[in-house]
Order: structure tokens, then C-alpha cells, then sequence
């Protein structure tokens, strides 16, 4: 399976959920604290942590497309 | 004909629970009984409030995320119909500066983007030796000291106030200051002309410290203001209440955490152990998530009004509608957390609802972990045997406070 990940750095209230789940994929702009994505297709192993900060956004800036390969 | 249509609606007005609830003594940590019901039976109701209208309330944690994420639920607090604290708070309506408290999007999104940039990660994981020192130096000062000693004055207030004086750049020895104008400012039963007097000595005292940096900044929020101010983003005074608002909303409330926290985890000493016997950081991390869960201190209801009509849980919200998100409730919803009433530091609770959601989810909630993770994790390792001065029922919660806790919690060892 892989994962696409998208940001919304309109919507990001940069309180930064998603970092503290998933560090590897998310950082924060230094200035004002917005998302910025470090990977666009994060491996397997970082899934789980991946969909935890879609779902503890508070903003829905995260948005996560799953797509099985066949 | 009218008449009689008024009566049947003041009447079931009448009929509906008043909100907010007394708890009972017996259980101050804990929602009031007849709240814990209604997450699992009627997640969004009505009840009466103060002025005898009768907002929505959510109690579900499912409806809540919802609400708290549509951007056509509001905090114009100038909105007929909006649900107000208190009487106080509405009278005050028109001398309350438009805030990121009070603002929706797009003038939120400016106040919040001036906010945020001292709480990414990064920033106050540089705080962590910083806020070790502090809390250090007072329990070195509580173990040279007599006992019992009160926790709230010892520990609990010193370290976020110094914490957020130092993030602002303001000196400590006017912590005390703050203190005082801090919480008349805010008080919901504090006098229009009190609470006004209290934000404008507030007010004054920064903007002449924004202008002191101005001159000569320093590494700090205040001096990040400055820029702003030169840069001509944002005015003096705007700039001033900006860093009020930091104040007001930070010191209170983990300085209440960290008192009301203990004395739950001294009600429960086989969950105290879990943290007085770990070294381990993740859990720490997840014993701070449970403890903001279990006793979600914003304790009043977010208050908001929809500016259009909303399905949702099988009800239609209005427009013009008042909508109050109760967070106690919904952090014990049992969808969201199994066995809710139940304080487990184990469990996974990091989708609580304690610093809100939505677009206002608490700016400081990095710094507020970090705060608690080190406070909880230091003081009962460093005083195994720390305990209760006195009776449980001598206590005297802050039921009439926006943010939950203890006036003093006497504590010995
Ligand atoms: C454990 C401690 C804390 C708790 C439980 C807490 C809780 C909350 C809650 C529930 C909200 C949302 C209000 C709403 O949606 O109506 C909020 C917002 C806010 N908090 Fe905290 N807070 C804490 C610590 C802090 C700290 C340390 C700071 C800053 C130094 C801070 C600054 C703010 C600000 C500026 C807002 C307004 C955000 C907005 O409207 O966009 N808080 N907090
Ligand atoms: S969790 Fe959402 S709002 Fe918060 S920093 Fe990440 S993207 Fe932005």
C-alpha cells in the first residue's frame, strides 16, 4: 500500500499535533509554526503515526490518500 | 393564542437541566452525575443557561470535533443570541478588544500566525532545561523548608508564571503583578469596571516594554512583537494585548494542572507510581495526556453561535443558535475513551479534547506538555513520599473558575 500525504498550510493553525506524532513527516516552519511536509510518501512503517496526526489535526490540513497497488 | 404558545415555551424552557451543573463533593473530579449521562444517551441536547435561554449543548466527542471544525459554527461574540458565561461577560461585550479568542477566520488566522511562532516544537523543546531548573530550584526550596508547604504557592504557580514571563521577556520580579491583574481580568463574577481596570494596567505595562524593545530586543515574544510593530504589521497597543492574552491564558491554567493533578494522582498512589517509578520520556508523554483528559480543567463550556443552519447527530443547529461544547463531557465520552471515568495513564488519550479543537485549539498546548511532562515527572520521583496535609474534604476546588483546580493544596512527606 502506499501512502500520499498532502498539507494545507492555509487552514494549518500550527498547533503542532501532527510533529509531535509523526516527526519523521511533519515540521514546522520556524517563523509562525506551519506545517511543512519532509515526505510526501511516507514507508509502511510510518503509517500508523501518519494517520494519527490526520486525526488529531484540529485544522483537517492533513489529507491522506491510501491506495492499494495491484 | 400567543400568549399560550409563549407559556408552552417558557415552560419547557423551565423543564430543561440548567447549565453548568454543580459536581458533587464527593467527586470533585469528576463531571456532575447528571452530565456523565448524557455523552452516551443524548450527545447533543439543550439546557437553560444564566440569562434563561437554551443553547445547544455537545457532550459527544464525535459532535464535538464536528462542530468545533465547521466554519460556520462561531465566536463573534456580538452575535444576538450568543451564549454567554455569565452576566458579567456580557455586560463587558462592548469594552472586549476583538482577539484571537473572539475572532473567526480570516482575522483569526492574523491574530494566530503573530501567536504561534514561540510554540512550534523546536522552540519549546529548547525550554526543557529552562523549566527543569525552575522546577528543580523549587523543590530544593520545598525539601530546605518547614512542611507541610502548599503546593499551589510552592510549585504549581511559580514555574508557568516564570516560564511564560521568561518566553515574553518580562522580568520576574513583576510575576506578582501579574498574577493579580492576570486573573481579575479574565474573572467571570469580577466587576465590568475590575476586570477593565485590571486588562488596561496589564495592557500599559507591555506596550511600554514593547517599545523598551523596540530599542534594544532580546530572544523573546515581546521583542517578536517589536518587529512587528516596526514592520508596521500590528500597533502598540494591539501588540500589547496580543501578549496579555499569552499571559492570561497560560500561567492559570497548568498552574491549576499541576495541583489538581497531584491531588488526584494522591487519591490513586498505584497511578502515581506508574510516574514516581519511569525514566521513560513516552511514559511521561502519555501519563500528561490521561491526567488533561481525565480532569479537563476548561471546565465552562466553549461557547459559540451558528451563523448558519447545521445537521448534525441527527438535529438541525440554526442559525442564530447558541452552541456550548462542554469538554468534560466529551473526555468522558465512552466511544472515544472506554471505561472513561476511570483515570488510566496507560491508555491512549491524546485525542482528548482538553485544549479544545477546531481552529482555536490551544496555541500553547506544546509548552503546556512540556510544563506538565517535567513537573509530574520530577516532583514525585524527587519526593517519593509526598502526601495530602490534611482531609480531601478540607479542599476548596475553583468551581467558579473558568479553569478548574485547587486554591491551595496543603502538602507534606
Ligand atoms: C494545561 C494548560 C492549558 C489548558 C488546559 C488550555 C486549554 C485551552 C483551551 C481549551 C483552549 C480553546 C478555547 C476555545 O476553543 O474556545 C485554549 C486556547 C488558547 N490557549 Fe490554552 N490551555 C493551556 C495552556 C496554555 C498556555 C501555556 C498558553 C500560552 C502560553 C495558552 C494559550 C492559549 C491561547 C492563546 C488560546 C487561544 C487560541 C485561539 O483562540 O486560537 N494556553 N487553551
Ligand atoms: S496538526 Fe494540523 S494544524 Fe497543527 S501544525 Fe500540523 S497541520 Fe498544522
Amino acid at each position: 500500500m502506499t501512502m500520499q500525504v498532502e498539507v494545507d498550510e492555509s487552514k494549518c493553525i500550527a498547533a503542532g499535533q501532527c510533529v509531535l506524532s509523526a516527526p519523521e513527516v511533519f515540521d514546522q516552519r520556524d517563523e509562525d509554526g506551519i506545517v511543512v511536509l519532509l515526505e510526501q510518501r511516507p514507508g509502511a512503517e510510518l503509517h500508523e503515526v501518519v494517520r494519527e496526526a490526520a486525526g488529531l489535526c484540529p485544522a483537517a490540513a492533513i489529507r491522506l490518500a491510501e491506495l492499494v497497488e495491484g | 393564542m400567543a400568549d399560550t404558545l409563549a407559556d408552552t415555551a417558557n415552560e419547557a424552557a423551565a423543564s430543561l437541566p440548567e447549565y453548568p451543573m454543580a459536581r458533587e463533593g464527593r467527586c470533585p473530579f469528576d463531571p456532575p452525575a447528571a452530565m456523565r449521562a448524557l455523552p452516551a444517551e443524548r450527545p447533543i441536547s439543550r439546557a437553560r443557561i444564566w440569562d434563561g435561554s437554551t443553547p445547544w449543548l455537545i457532550t459527544g466527542h464525535a459532535e464535538q470535533r464536528t462542530l468545533f471544525a465547521d466554519p460556520r459554527v462561531s465566536v463573534d461574540e456580538h452575535q444576538p443570541g450568543f451564549p454567554h458565561q455569565s452576566h458579567a461577560m456580557a455586560e463587558t461585550l462592548d469594552h472586549r478588544p476583538l482577539t484571537i479568542f473572539n475572532a473567526d477566520a480570516p482575522e483569526h488566522t492574523r491574530f494566530r500566525r503573530m501567536l504561534t511562532g514561540p510554540f512550534t516544537l523546536k522552540r519549546v523543546e529548547a525550554l526543557r532545561p529552562a523549566i527543569q531548573k525552575i522546577t528543580d530550584d523549587r523543590i530544593d526550596a520545598m525539601l530546605a523548608g518547614p512542611k507541610p508547604v502548599d503546593l499551589v504557592t510552592a510549585l504549581a504557580l511559580p514555574v508557568p508564571t516564570v516560564m511564560i514571563t521568561e518566553l515574553l521577556g518580562v522580568p520576574y520580579k513583576d510575576h506578582e503583578f501579574f498574577q493579580r491583574h492576570g486573573v481579575t481580568a479574565v474573572d467571570r463574577d469580577a466587576t465590568p469596571e475590575q476586570s477593565r481596570e485590571s486588562s488596561t494596567a496589564l495592557v500599559t505595562y507591555l506596550a511600554e516594554a514593547i517599545v523598551a524593545k523596540m530599542a534594544d530586543p532580546a530572544e523573546d515574544v515581546l521583542s517578536d512583537l517589536a518587529a512587528r510593530v516596526k514592520a508596521g504589521e500590528v500597533t502598540v497597543p494591539d501588540a500589547a494585548l496580543m501578549a496579555v492574552v499569552l499571559l492570561i491564558a497560560g500561567h492559570e491554567t497548568s498552574a491549576n494542572m499541576i495541583a489538581l493533578g497531584t491531588l488526584a494522582l494522591l487519591q490513586q498512589p498505584e497511578q502515581l507510581a506508574l510516574l514516581r517509578d519511569t525514566e521513560d520520556p513516552k511514559v511521561v508523554a502519555a501519563a500528561v495526556e490521561e491526567l488533561l483528559r481525565y480532569l479537563t480543567i476548561a471546565h465552562t463550556g466553549q461557547r459559540r453561535i451558528a451563523l448558519e443552519d447545521i445537521e448534525v447527530g441527527g438535529e438541525t443547529i440554526r442559525a442564530g443558535e447558541g452552541i456550548i461544547l462542554d469538554l468534560p463531557s466529551a473526555n468522558r465520552d465512552p466511544e472515544a475513551f472506554p471505561e472513561p471515568q476511570r483515570l488510566d495513564l496507560t491508555r491512549s488519550a491524546r485525542h482528548h479534547h482538553a485544549f479544545g479543537f477546531g481552529i482555536h485549539q490551544c496555541v500553547g498546548q506544546l509548552l503546556a506538555r512540556v510544563e506538565l511532562q517535567i513537573v509530574y515527572g520530577t516532583l514525585y520521583r524527587r519526593i517519593p513520599t509526598l502526601r495530602l496535609a490534611t482531609e480531601l474534604e478540607q479542599i476548596e476546588f475553583k468551581d467558579d473558575r473558568l479553569a478548574y483546580g485547587v486554591y491551595e493544596l496543603p502538602v507534606t512527606w
